[in-house]
C-alpha cells in the first residue's frame, strides 16, 4: 500500500474519465509532435539538398518550380534552355561552378538524370561498388534505387518516359548499371544518374519514333517532349533541363539573377528563398493545426480538471476518513497531483508514440509519392519541452479542484451521512 | 485507558454541550447511551481527538492530551485510537484487504497483511478480502471496518452507532465481537448508541 497504489486504484475506478482525459492528451500531445517531426524533418531534408547551391537556372515559369524540380526531384521540370547558354555562365567570373542537368525519363518512379560527375561531387556520393558513369548509357545508381529496384551492375534496364512509372518505355535503347553509390542522406539517393549525352542519346530515338507516330500522340505540354521538338528543329543544338550554380562570392547572388533573368530565355531562381517562401505558405497550416492541437490539449487539462473535481466531491468521505487515519493533508494533495501526473505521463507517452506512428504512415506515403523518407524516430528537444508542459498541465489540472483538501472539515464531514 | 473530565463544546452561543465525566479502563467497555441531538458524535468525535473541546480535559493512557497541535493529535489519534463509525466507510477503489492495510500505511505502521487475514477470519469475512468493499452486506462491511479498527493494536476503541444499521442477528453479531476483540487485545472499548437493543450488552452505561 502506497500513494501510487491508490492513485492507480482510484484512476482504474474511474476508467472512462481517465481514458477520456489521457485520449485528449494524447490526441493534443501527438497532433504537435508530429508537427514538430514533420517540420524539422522536412526542413532538414529541403537544407541539407541546397546546401551549396546558390542558384538555379531553367527554363522561365514559376521559380519555386524550378527549384523543386531541379534540386528536390519532385515537380515537373519548367522546360528546357540550350546548353549554350548555360555554359555561357562559366565565363562570368562570379561564377564557381555550373552543373547542368537533364531529366525526363524514369525508371519505376525513380528518376534519371544527365549531368556530370560536379553533381557527384557536389553531394559528396561516394561509389559504393563499381564505377562512375563515364560511356553514354552508363548509370549508377543512387542507394534507394538500387536497393528497391534489385538491379546489379551489369544489368541492363529501359527507361521509360516522363516522370511517372507509367509512361511510354524506351525500349530500343537501354541503360546499363555500371555502379552504385554509397547511401548520402540527399536527393541523389533516389536518382539514376547518368551523363548528359545518354539522355540525348534516348530520344534521338524516340524523336526519330514520334516523327513516325501521328502527331496528337505527342503531349504538348510535357517538357521532355519539348525537348524532343526542339530537337527537331535545330539538330546541333543541345539542351538541358535546368543547371545547378555556385558562386564564387556572395556578390553574384546581387547581379547574376538579374542578367539573367533581364537578357537570356533563361530564369534563375535562388533556392534559399524559394524554400522560405514554401515553407512560409506551408507554415499557414502548420501554425493552425499547432493552434488546434493546443487547444485540445487545453480541453484535455480541463477534463482532468473536471474529472478530479467531480470525483473529489464523491470522495470527500473517504479522504475525511484518510485523515483521521492519520494521513496528513500534504499526503493527500500529493496522492491526488500523482493522479493528474499520472495521466499526463500516460498522455505524453502515447502521443509521442502516436506521432512516430503518424510520421511512419506520412514517411510511407512520401516514400511511395516522391521516394523521399523520413526516418527519424528520435525524441526531439522540442519534445521534452512538450513533457513538461504536460506535466505542467497534470499538476495544474489536479492542484486546483484538491486544494480543497486543505479545507476539508474533518469532523463535520464525518458527522454527516 | 480513557477518561474525561469536564468536557465542555459549542457549535454556536445556542448549541452548547457539557458532557459528564467518563473513565474506561483497558479491557473494558463503556456504553453511552443518548437520544438523537443531545450530541452523541461531537462527545465521540471530541474523544477521537477530531474537535478540539472549549475546555475540560482527555486522558489516554494517562497522557494529557490538551494544548496539542493538530499534526500531534493526528499522530496520537492514528496510534492511540480505532474509530468505527455509524456507517461503514472506505475508500471504493480499494479492495478490503487494502482498505485494512491502509489504516496501519496511513499511521506509519508496518503493513501487516498476516494480521489482517488472521483479523479478517476471527470476523469471519476471510472469503471476501479481495473484493471491493461495495460488494459486501452491510454486517460484513461493518466487520471489515473493525478489523481496520484493530489493525493498529490501539488502546481505544470508539465506535459510533456501530450498529445502528444492522439487524438484530447482526447486531448480536458485531457487540460480541467488538467486545472479544476490544478485550483481547487490551483495549478500552467506548460505544457511543442510542440503540436500545445494546443496553443489556453493558454493564457500564453513560446517559446523555
Amino acid at each position: 500500500m502506497n500513494l501510487l497504489k491508490i492513485s492507480l486504484a482510484n484512476l482504474k475506478e474511474k476508467k472512462l474519465n481517465s481514458f477520456l482525459s489521457a485520449m485528449l492528451l494524447t490526441l493534443g500531445i501527438g497532433m504537435i509532435s508530429l508537427l514538430l517531426l514533420l517540420n524539422k524533418q522536412l526542413d532538414e531534408q529541403f537544407r541539407r539538398n541546397i546546401r551549396g547551391i546558390d542558384m538555379v537556372v531553367g527554363a522561365k515559369g514559376s521559380p519555386l518550380q524550378l527549384i523543386l524540380s531541379s534540386i528536390y526531384q519532385i515537380d515537373a521540370p519548367t522546360g528546357n534552355v540550350p546548353l549554350s547558354e548555360v555554359n555561357s555562365l562559366k565565363r562570368n567570373p562570379f561564377v564557381k561552378t555550373v552543373i547542368p542537368l537533364s531529366m525526363g525519363d524514369n525508371y519505376h518512379g525513380f528518376r534519371i538524370v544527365g549531368t556530370t560527375p560536379k553533381y557527384v561531387d557536389h553531394f559528396q556520393a561516394k561509389i559504393a561498388e563499381g564505377a562512375l558513369f563515364s560511356q553514354p548509357m552508363d548509370v549508377t545508381l543512387g542507394s534507394k534505387v538500387a536497393k528497391n529496384s534489385g538491379l546489379k551492375i551489369g544489368d541492363t534496364f529501359a527507361s521509360s518516359h516522363g516522370l511517372g512509372s507509367d509512361g511510354e518505355a524506351h525500349n530500343d535503347k537501354k541503360y546499363k548499371v555500371v555502379g552504385m553509390f554509397e547511401p548520402t542522406g540527399s536527393v541523389v539517393d533516389q536518382l539514376v544518374l547518368t551523363n548528359l549525352e545518354s539522355v540525348w542519346e534516348i530520344h534521338e530515338h524516340s524523336e526519330e519514333k514520334a516523327a513516325a507516330a501521328p502527331a496528337d500522340d505527342v503531349k504538348e505540354s510535357d517538357p521532355a517532349h519539348e525537348e524532343d521538338m526542339g530537337e527537331q528543329h535545330h539538330d546541333e543544338e543541345k539542351q538541358v533541363t535546368s543547371a545547378l550554380i555556385q558562386f564564387r562570392n556572395p556578390m553574384g547572388l546581387i547581379t547574376i539573377p538579374r542578367q539573367i533573368n533581364q537578357n537570356t530565355s533563361m530564369q534563375a531562381a535562388l533556392p534559399s528563398i524559394e524554400i522560405n517562401r514554401l515553407f512560409s505558405l506551408l507554415g499557414v497550416g502548420i501554425d493552425t493545426l499547432r493552434a488546434l492541437a493546443l487547444v485540445i490539449i487545453m480541453i484535455a487539462g480541463v477534463s482532468v480538471f473536471i474529472s478530479l473535481y467531480n470525483s473529489l466531491k464523491e470522495r470527500k468521505y473517504e479522504m475525511a476518513l484518510m485523515l483521521s487515519m492519520g494521513a496528513t493533508r500534504t499526503k493527500l494533495f500529493l496522492m491526488l497531483l500523482l493522479e493528474g501526473l499520472i495521466l499526463a505521463v500516460t498522455g505524453y507517452l502515447s502521443g509521442v508514440l502516436l506521432s512516430r506512428f503518424g510520421l511512419f504512415l506520412f514517411s510511407r506515403a512520401a516514400e511511395q509519392d516522391y521516394n523521399y523518407s523520413i526516418r527519424e524516430f528520435s525524441l526531439l528537444p522540442e519534445e521534452i519541452f512538450l513533457l513538461i508542459g504536460a506535466l505542467f498541465l497534470g499538476l495544474l489540472a489536479a492542484a486546483l479542484p484538491s486544494l480543497g483538501i486543505y479545507r476539508l472539515n474533518i469532523s463535520r464531514t464525518l458527522a454527516e451521512e | 485507558m480513557i477518561t474525561t473530565k469536564n468536557l465542555q463544546f459549542s457549535y454556536s452561543q445556542q448549541k452548547q454541550f457539557i458532557f459528564p465525566d467518563i473513565n474506561c479502563a483497558d479491557k473494558e467497555a463503556l456504553l453511552i447511551l443518548g437520544q438523537s441531538g443531545r450530541g452523541k458524535t461531537t462527545f465521540l468525535h471530541l474523544l477521537a481527538l477530531l474537535l478540539k473541546p472549549d475546555s475540560g480535559n482527555i486522558h489516554i493512557n494517562s497522557k494529557e492530551l490538551s494544548g496539542l497541535s493538530p499534526s500531534e493529535r493526528t499522530d496520537i489519534r492514528a496510534k492511540n485510537l480505532g474509530i468505527i463509525y455509524q456507517r461503514a466507510h472506505f475508500v471504493g477503489a480499494l479492495s478490503v484487504l487494502d482498505n485494512i492495510l491502509l489504516s496501519s500505511y496511513l499511521s506509519g505502521n508496518k503493513q501487516d497483511k498476516e494480521k489482517a487475514t488472521y483479523l479478517a477470519e476471527q470476523l469471519g469475512f476471510a472469503d471476501h478480502l479481495q473484493k471491493k468493499t461495495t460488494q459486501l452486506s452491510q454486517g460484513e462491511q461493518q466487520r471489515v471496518s473493525i478489523a481496520r479498527a484493530l489493525m493498529n493494536n490501539p488502546n481505544v476503541i470508539l465506535a459510533d452507532e456501530p450498529t445502528s444499521s444492522l439487524d438484530d442477528s447482526n447486531c448480536q453479531k458485531v457487540v460480541e465481537l467488538l467486545k472479544n476483540q476490544a478485550f483481547s487485545i487490551g483495549a478500552s472499548l467506548v460505544v457511543v448508541t442510542h440503540d436500545q437493543r445494546l443496553k443489556d450488552e453493558f454493564p457500564n452505561q453513560v446517559f446523555l
